[in-house]
Parts: C-alpha cells; structure tokens; sequence
C-alpha cells in the first residue's frame, strides 16, 4: 500500500510537467492501436503475424480443443461411429468465433446442446483460435463491424430497417426463437436459446454459420443486409419501453393464463375470503356471543 | 265516483295531490310504482330476500363482475376497432410496423393500443377479464360440485352453468381471433385444421365458414359478429336466468346449529348483501384495471399482422383452451385411411371429441348420482366435499386429466424453462393423462374417508387437548376433551346412507321385478355403482353412541379433575427432588 502511494504521488508529481499528459495519452494511443495491429485478425495484413496467429491458436487448440476435435480439427468418432465432436476443417473463423466468444465452446459437460455460458478465452485467444480454424479450410471469416452493427446506421434508414427486419425476423426466426427473442423448445432437449442481450455480431454469425441445430441463413438466403435489418429489429425490441407492462417473461399466452390464475384468481380469492369474513354476523361472533 | 287522493277527482284545473308528510324518495317511489308496477312485479323478489354468506359463495360473482367489466371494456373498444380484412398500409405511432401491409383489424387493433387513449389500459382489462371471467367459472362450478349444490331443486342452473362456461370459452376465442395478428391467426389456422378433420364435412365446414379457402376476408367480421352480438346475448340470457333461479330457488347455506333445510340464514339483500355485492364489484373491476395497467397481455405489436407463412414458438390459445390443445400435443400421430378419405384421429380424440366429452360428462354428473342414490328430495344445505368422498374423488379425477392436459399445452415452455425434454415430457404425460385421474380418485377417496373417520373421532372422543397425562403405571396418553354441542350438530348434520341393494328388485318368491332384463341389469349397476360411491364411507354416530360417548368424556373429565387434584404437580415442580 505504501509503495502504490508512493509510486501514485510519483506519478502526479511528473503530470504536473507540461507534456506529460500528452505523453502519456500518445502511449496510450500507440499501445492500443499496436495491441490492436497484432491481435484484429480481420485486418491483419502482415503475412508474419497471420502465422503466428495461426501457431498461437494451433497452440490453444491441442490443449482446448483437440480432444473432442482431433488434433488437426479433423473430428472424432466414438466407437459406435457417433460423432463425438465435429471435423472443423470447412466451419471458418465465424463459427469459432461464435462458439468460443459466446462461451459454449469448450463444453462443460456432453449434453444434447451446448449451452449459453461465461466466455473462457480472452479476446486475442480467440481471435488466435478462429485464425488457427480458418487455417484449416473454407468458411465464413468473421465479419466486419459494418455488416452487423445497426449503431453504423442513419436515423432514417435505421428505421426502415428495423421495419424490414422484424418482417424477416417473424419469417425466418420467431418459429424457433419467439416473437421476443425469449427462446423455444427443440426436440429431445435442444433448445432455440433466449436471443436478446446478444451482441450483433455474434447473433450475424449466428445466421452466418448456423451453429448446433440452428438452420444456416447464408448470405444467399438472407443477404448482409437483411441481416443488419433482424440485427436492428432485435435491437429496438429491447430499447424499446413495455409499453403493456410486465411483459412476463416474453413467454406468450402460458406466463398470462399463469398471471390470470395466480394473480387475478388468487388475488379476488383473497378479497372474497376477506370479505366474507367480515359480516355482521361474524363480528358479533367475535364478542363472544355465538360459539 | 272514486274517492281515492291519487285519483283525480274532477276534470277541474286542480291536480290532484298526495297527502302530506311524504318524503321525496317515497314519492319517487310511487310515482315508479304507479306506472311500472314494480311492487307487484318484484313481490316473489323481496329486497329482504337473505344470501347465507361464505367465501366460497363469491366464487360466481367473480364471474359475474368479470363479465361486467368485459362488457364496459368491450363497448370502448367496439368504438375504435374496424372489424374488416381490407389491407392496408400502416401508418400509425408504432415505427417498427410503420409501413407494414395488414389488415384494418389489425391496424385498428394497434391504433386502439398505441393511438387511443387509455386504448391500451382497456384492451388489456378487457383480455384480463374474460381470462378471470371463465377462470372464475370454473372454479364457481368446482364450488357447485364439490359441495353437492348441483342436486335437486338446481340440476337445470347446473346445466345453465356448464353451457355458460361453454359460451365463455367460444366466446373467449373468438376474441382472441379478432386483432388479426400472427398468434390469432395461428390460432383460427388451427381451428380451420380442426373442422378439416372432421370426415366427409370437414372441408364444407371450413368453407362455409371462411366464405372459401381459408383465410379468406370474410372470417373477422364473421367472428367479431359473433363475439359482439351473438354470444354475449346469449350469455347476458342466460346469466339472467342464473340469477333469477338463484333467488328463486334461495341461495344454499352450509349446515350448522340454526340452519335447516327449509330455511336460509343470512344477511338481508337489502342494504348489507347489495353493498357487499356491489362493493364486490368494484373489487373484481380494480384488480382487472391493476391486471390491464401492470402485466402485457397479447402484444400485438411484437406479433405483427397475420401472414399464413409465419409463425412464433410459444404459440399458445389463452388458458382456457390450453387442455385440448395440451392433448393435441401429446396424441400418438393416428391416422385411418379408408377409401380415400383420412381420419385424423390425432386431431379428432383431442379437439372434436374430448371438448364435448367432457362437457357432456359435467352435463349428466348430477343426474348419474341421482339415478345411483335414489335421492330425488330436495336440498338446501350444502355438503362438505369429504361426507361425499366418491363425488369429490370423480372431480378429482376429472381435474387431473384435465390438469395434466392443461400442462401438455405448455410443453415447450415447460422444456425450456425447466431444462427438460421436450419429447420426455410427452412420454410422461402420455401416461400421465391415463394414470394421473385413476390415482387422483383412489387417493382423493381414501383420503376423504379418512377425514370422515377424524370427524366421528371428534364426535365419539372428543378433540385433542394437548393436555399430556401419564398414568400411574407410567404411559403417557393425551386427554380428549368433548366438542362443542354447535360443532357436533354441524358435524352431524347429514344424512345417512344406504347402500342401494339390487336384491330387492326381486322378491324371494322370484318375481322379478318390472321392466324385464334390461331394468335388472341397470339394477344391479346401480347397485354396484351405489356400493362403490357409499360402501367405505364413514356414517355419523347414532343418538346412543354420541350419549355413550357423551357420558364417557363426562367419565374421563371427572378422572383427569381427580388426577390433577391429587397428583404430584399440587406440590410444585421443585418439591418433587
């Protein structure tokens, strides 16, 4: 404690030279955006540290990954010839991405479907382990932040898109994920996951990549475009204020027939069961009078 | 000439006036009752007429009130909703629809959410309140079940009753259709499903209908017709006749000391049942306006119109037709084929035949219990659901089926909410819907009895006291001290049964009795029948068993009395070291 007092007062001693704020916000800069040049694999032009992405991300991969993967992504069988886990040679770096940065890669435990859960790897592991993926055959790259992020919208257009979107989202994505995003059951025990609270891009992948018994909308099917468009309608969904009230759940007609009986019924019971425990009759009863 | 003061006594220019000394409202009164009648009219009616007053009694009010408030709330909305299948361009207040084709049903359905005021708060109450409404019937008909005040004079209100829970559903639904967005308009897709399966007429059903091909533009306004005008019309009849039967027959009252058959114990109609009753009202009004202000019902708007190629998870009908459709979720995939034509029995059992079925069944309930019983007096006073352990067992079987129904229409929420599969979870419930309702009336039934046997141990042994006595060879027992006399009388105020015995049709000479075969074999079902609903049942104590009983726990008293008198504790707790 003393030692960061004195290494804080050092500090503020040398901030009160002229330039020594300058300085420290160009650092800043300079480390940031050199952070950056290493790690964005999107941008990452140097032939150099794509491969040494690559063999970071090889490195990741046989400790994390090989083990249901094969050790070159190639998939391994049970002895039964079930999959145990799928070959990764064509899913691109967008599907890595996905899995790994929404935190259902690596599994916990086999299950009928990888769930939601805490992110394991940092951003640049998983920057490494997508290139590393990438490296091994064809598949979407993970894509830029103008593809997926309605925040890169004009006010007009964001509206015209969130109004296309919610069309395309009530055709291709609510039979599964609901009106609201809330989710909905798949066969033995799959599940369409809750998809509000998602980042854009992870949900763009996921229409890009269609990952565990999700349909693929290629780029054929729902071009980058619409996609932004569903991206925008997810996203004014959840800014926008209930305008109803509680919206209990975004469930449909179970969560309010469950609201009639429990809160509506049980509330009027209540009050029938008070009234009726309040009558003349009864509160002579109380004096005594009547046993 | 008459000599009558409310008489004119002349043709002359002075009115004729009546005395002095009445007050404005007795004035008011007679002039109503000079014109209209009403003293007459309302004789058999008198506002003296006395309500017994229990909570369970307010159960069918609920409904009433509901209504009420469905009514007021569906008068608003018929002023702004357009009942027409006429696309338009929407272009109200809700941006993220702005622009979208639909129908005028739907748009006004969003004008009167987004653009009316109070539109939202009224479309909500309204939804709200025909939830409660056929919720409060139905537990209402539980109430009239399980206490037995189905039975004669009140099987034709029993009737009335389970047509208007009938109406409230259909009625319910066809509200539910009107708005014309994507959940109502899966939902008339389905019901389109259901008339097609019905074989031969199916499909001439589903065009007469629709006015052609389904969706058509002919089956809002046909709908909102129905739901406005037809049935409400109905029901507001039909309640009347309720109503008019529950005053006519006298409300029933739970038994106890001062209550009989031929009278009713209660507060007077007029003023303490009226304002209880209309203060009541208020009541089921507030908690729909809270239910309307603080919990989203059918957001249309993230529903978006109706278009044949979309669909949301979470498709659900309201709560009421969750049942049929929970068996229509779980139904293995049968199908007949016989010469061309397909029987879908996998739509046919759960939705044209199970509705009816059951409805059926609550229709006969009463009438098959009269038949086994013999019972054709009239009753006034209600019985406990335990001194009927049969009756109660069968609605207890009833309800699980439906119960367990009920859940199969939730699956999918129930699969992802409680991370279970959703294919387990029919497996289960295939079975459970079987072996659910058996258990339900085994155990129901027992378990009634068993509260009978607590009953007479209350009657011939008294209650607990708690007191702890140990006896001089060292056994600890509890003291029992005698109820009260009120308590035994309400304990014992029902009838005693009998086993109807098929034997006595005939005679021991042989002559068989009349009606031939076929009476014999009804007979002896009955008899089987009267057996299974009366013969475990526990019978109160005669006369001499409770004075037996009565001079026992005289006896024990006397002997506790001594006990304490003459027992250690006299010299304190300390003095015994």
């Amino acid at each position: 404690m003393r030692l960061l007092n004195r290494s804080a007062g050092r500090l503020s001693r040398h901030r009160r030279g002229p330039i020594a704020g300058l300085v420290v916000l160009l650092l800043g800069l300079l480390m940031t955006g050199g952070l950056y040049a290493v790690f964005a694999p999107a941008q990452a032009d140097s032939t150099d540290s794509q491969e040494e992405l690559v063999k970071d991300g090889r490195e990741l991969f046989l400790v994390g990954c090989a083990f249901c993967h094969g050790q070159n992504g190639e998939g391994v069988l049970t002895q039964d010839g079930t999959q145990y886990g799928p070959a990764l040679t064509d899913v691109g770096a967008a599907a890595v991405d996905f899995q790994v940065g929404t935190g259902r890669m690596p599994m916990a435990t086999p299950g009928s479907q990888a769930p939601r859960k805490e992110v394991v790897y940092t951003d640049a592991e998983i920057a490494a382990l997508s290139a590393y993926v990438a490296s091994l055959g064809t598949g979407p790259a993970i894509p830029d932040a103008e593809l997926y992020d309605p925040d890169t919208l004009s006010s007009e257009e964001y509206d015209e898109y969130v109004v296309r979107g919610g069309q395309i989202f009530l055709a291709n994505c609510t039979a599964c994920h609901n009106f609201e995003g809330s989710g909905g059951a798949m066969p033995r025990g799959g599940y369409a996951p809750k998809i509000r609270g998602v980042d854009p891009k992870h949900i763009y992948e996921a229409m890009l990549t269609g990952p565990q018994s999700m349909d693929t909308f290629s780029d054929g099917n729902i071009p980058p475009d619409d996609k932004k468009a569903v991206i925008a309608y997810l996203n004014t969904l959840e800014e926008q204020p209930s305008y109803g009230g509680f919206t209990l759940g975004g469930l449909g007609p179970v969560s309010e027939g469950m609201i009639a009986w429990f809160v509506g019924m049980g509330g009027m019971l209540a009050f029938a069961i008070w009234g009726a425990s309040h009558t003349t009759r009864t509160s002579r009863k109380k004096d005594g009078a009547d046993a | 000439m008459m000599k009558s003061a409310d008489v004119a006594s002349t043709n002359g220019t002075e009115p004729a006036t009546p005395k002095k000394g009445a007050k404005t409202a007795g004035v008011v009164a007679t002039w109503a009752d000079d014109r209209l009648g009403l003293a007459k009219a309302t004789k058999g009616m008198s506002l003296r007429k006395v309500f017994p007053d229990h909570w369970s009694f307010m159960l069918g009010e609920i409904a009433l009130w509901s209504f009420v408030v469905l009514l007021l709330t569906g008068v608003f909305l018929t002023l702004f909703f357009d009942p027409s299948m006429a696309e338009v361009q929407y272009n109200g207040s809700y941006d993220p629809l702005r622009g979208v084709h639909m129908s005028r049903a739907m748009a006004s359905t969003l004008e009167i959410s987004f653009d009316v005021r109070g539109g939202l708060l009224m479309r909500q109450m309204h939804h709200w309140a025909a939830m409660i409404f056929i919720a409060a019937m139905m537990i209402h008909l539980l109430r009239v079940y399980l206490t037995g005040a189905f039975r004669k004079p009140r099987e034709i209100n029993w009737i009335i009753g389970c047509t208007l829970l009938l109406l409230g559903t259909i009625e319910g639904f066809t509200g539910y259709s009107l708005p014309d967005d994507l959940l109502s308009g899966t939902g008339v897709r389905a019901a389109d499903g259901f008339m097609k399966a019905s074989p031969v007429i199916g499909t001439y059903m589903s065009f007469f209908l629709f006015g052609g091909e389904f969706p058509g533009d002919q089956i809002i306004p046909r709908f909102y017709a129905i739901h406005i005008l037809l049935i409400p019309g109905i029901l507001l009849a039909l309640i009347t006749f309720h109503l008019i039967l529950v005053v006519y027959h006298k409300h029933t009252q739970w038994p106890g000391p001062g209550k009989t058959e031929e009278n009713v114990v209660g507060p007077p109609l007029m003023p303490i049942y009226m304002a209880k009753a209309g203060g009541f009202f208020f009541i089921v009004f507030g908690m729909t306006a809270l239910l309307g202000g603080l919990f989203t019902l059918n957001p249309v708007w993230k529903f978006g119109p109706y278009d044949p190629s979309k669909v949301t998870a979470g498709s659900q009908p309201d709560w009421y037709m969750g049942w049929p459709d929970g068996l229509l979720r779980i139904i293995p995939p049968w199908e007949t084929h016989i010469w061309g034509v397909t029987f879908s029995w996998n739509i046919i059992l759960p939705i044209l035949v199970m509705p009816p079925l059951m409805l059926t069944v609550l229709i006969v309930l009463p009438f098959i219990e009269s038949w086994i019983t013999g019972d054709k007096r009239e009753h006034h006073l209600l019985q406990r659901p335990r001194n009927a352990p049969t009756r109660t067992a069968v609605m207890a079987a009833l309800i699980t089926f439906y119960g367990l129904s009920w859940a199969a229409g939730g699956n999918d929420i129930i699969a992802i909410k409680m991370h279970l599969s959703i294919n387990q979870i029919t497996y289960f419930l295939r079975g459970a819907v079987i072996i659910g309702p058996i258990l339900a009336f085994i155990i129901t039934r027992r378990w009634c009895i068993s509260l009978q046997r607590h009953d007479e141990g209350k009657l011939l042994h008294g209650y607990e006291t708690g007191v702890i006595v140990r006896s001089p060879d060292g056994g600890y027992a509890e003291k029992h001290l005698p109820i009260s006399e009120a308590a035994a009388y309400t304990l014992t105020a029902r009838d005693r049964e009998e086993v109807y015995s098929s034997n006595g049709a005939a005679d021991e000479a042989g002559v068989a009795a009349p009606g031939g075969k076929k009476a014999e074999i009804a007979n002896k079902v009955r008899g089987k029948l009267s057996e299974l609903m009366y013969a475990d049942n526990v019978q109160k104590p005669t006369a001499e068993e409770l004075h037996d009983a009565q001079h026992h726990a005289d006896h024990e008293l006397h002997e506790l009395e001594n006990q304490i008198a003459s027992g250690p504790n006299q010299h304190g707790p300390t003095s015994d070291h």
